[in-house]
């Protein structure tokens, strides 16, 4: 058996295991870092693809920053586990089935179609080629405009986010029309009769 | 040797067990977020099966947006979550019905 392979089906063992264990494990916090090894496994199998770039952006982008806010947001929020387990094992079976019958039905048709494709010659990297330097080219070039939209939509999270969570009072100037229509002029403006006083025993100029 | 369907039925083992953990924890928010990691990221392996073995870096370029995408989605989906439990003291999904659906 060729090395890469072998490496194909320890990382893809480990990748199957990880994600086995997320789905049923009990504690939220393990199962986060079960994810946590399922994204390396899964990065390396990417290195395997000769797509580093990406491997490299899973692990700075998913475990350091996504993963983390999960286990963030599990560890803050005081969770009653008994309660939320319930329904696991009466829905295991059928559960169980389905998930077997999708995985017979694909393996059935993508073995059939897609077994004879091979790693083509050309497409082997040397030694000197870039991975990230190719796909830049290419989203700098072609793909500049939906790489701007996917700032934009980078953008709305980070101030959705902010704004979902912010707590205290808004500072924020904004009127309500609808307090506004039933305001009336009594209610701002207050009209008293005072008696008029005198300047001529007080020297000239503005009050102290 | 490896072909392209050794790398697509890992991927649909993948799918798989993120659509059961769906069915499975129907009750905690906090594990159905990660079964969509999980199917997101079966995609995407799908996406860089394909783009290696027919030669075309556009697959690489998509699966670097929906990363962008699905980072976006989970940072919001745990902010949902956390004024949830700010205002109700629980993420149980039976207990969010504040919608009556």
């Amino acid at each position: 058996m060729e090395f890469k392979t072998l490496v194909f089906f320890f990382l893809a063992a480990i990748l199957v295991f990880a994600s086995l264990r997320v789905v049923t494990l009990r504690n939220p916090v393990h199962a986060a870092l079960n994810l946590v090894l399922a994204f390396f496994s899964a990065s390396g199998l990417w290195v395997l693809l000769q797509a580093e770039f990406l491997a490299i952006a899973l692990i700075l982008v998913y475990v350091g920053a996504v993963m983390v806010l999960f286990l963030f947001v599990v560890m803050l929020l005081d969770i009653n586990l008994d309660r939320l387990r319930e329904g696991f094992w009466s829905y295991l079976p059928l559960g169980a089935i389905v998930a077997l019958l999708i995985v017979a039905e694909m393996s059935l048709v993508l073995y059939a179609r897609f077994s004879s494709v091979q790693e083509s010659v050309a497409g082997q990297a040397d030694a000197s080629f870039s991975n990230a330097k190719a796909v830049g080219r290419l989203l700098f070039t072609d793909y500049v405009y939906p790489f701007e939209l996917a700032s934009v939509v980078l953008l709305v999270g980070v101030v959705a986010a902010v704004a979902l969570t912010l707590r205290g009072k808004r500072k924020s100037k904004a009127v309500s029309p609808s307090e506004q229509v039933f305001v009336k002029a009594a209610d701002r403006v207050r009209i008293v009769k005072m008696a008029a006083e005198s300047s001529q025993d007080e020297p000239a100029g503005p009050a102290v | 040797m490896l072909t392209l369907s050794h790398y697509l039925i890992l991927s649909a083992i993948l799918f798989a067990i993120g659509v059961v953990g769906i069915f499975l924890n129907r009750k905690n928010l906090i594990v159905l977020l990660m079964s969509i990691e999980l199917i997101l990221l079966a995609v995407n392996t799908n996406f860089i099966a394909f783009s290696h073995y027919l030669d075309d870096l556009a697959g690489q370029v998509f699966v670097f947006f929906i990363l962008t995408v699905a980072a976006a989605e989970s940072a919001i989906g745990l902010a949902i979550l956390v004024v949830l439990f700010r205002n109700l003291k629980t993420i149980h999904v039976d207990d969010l019905d504040s919608l009556k659906g």
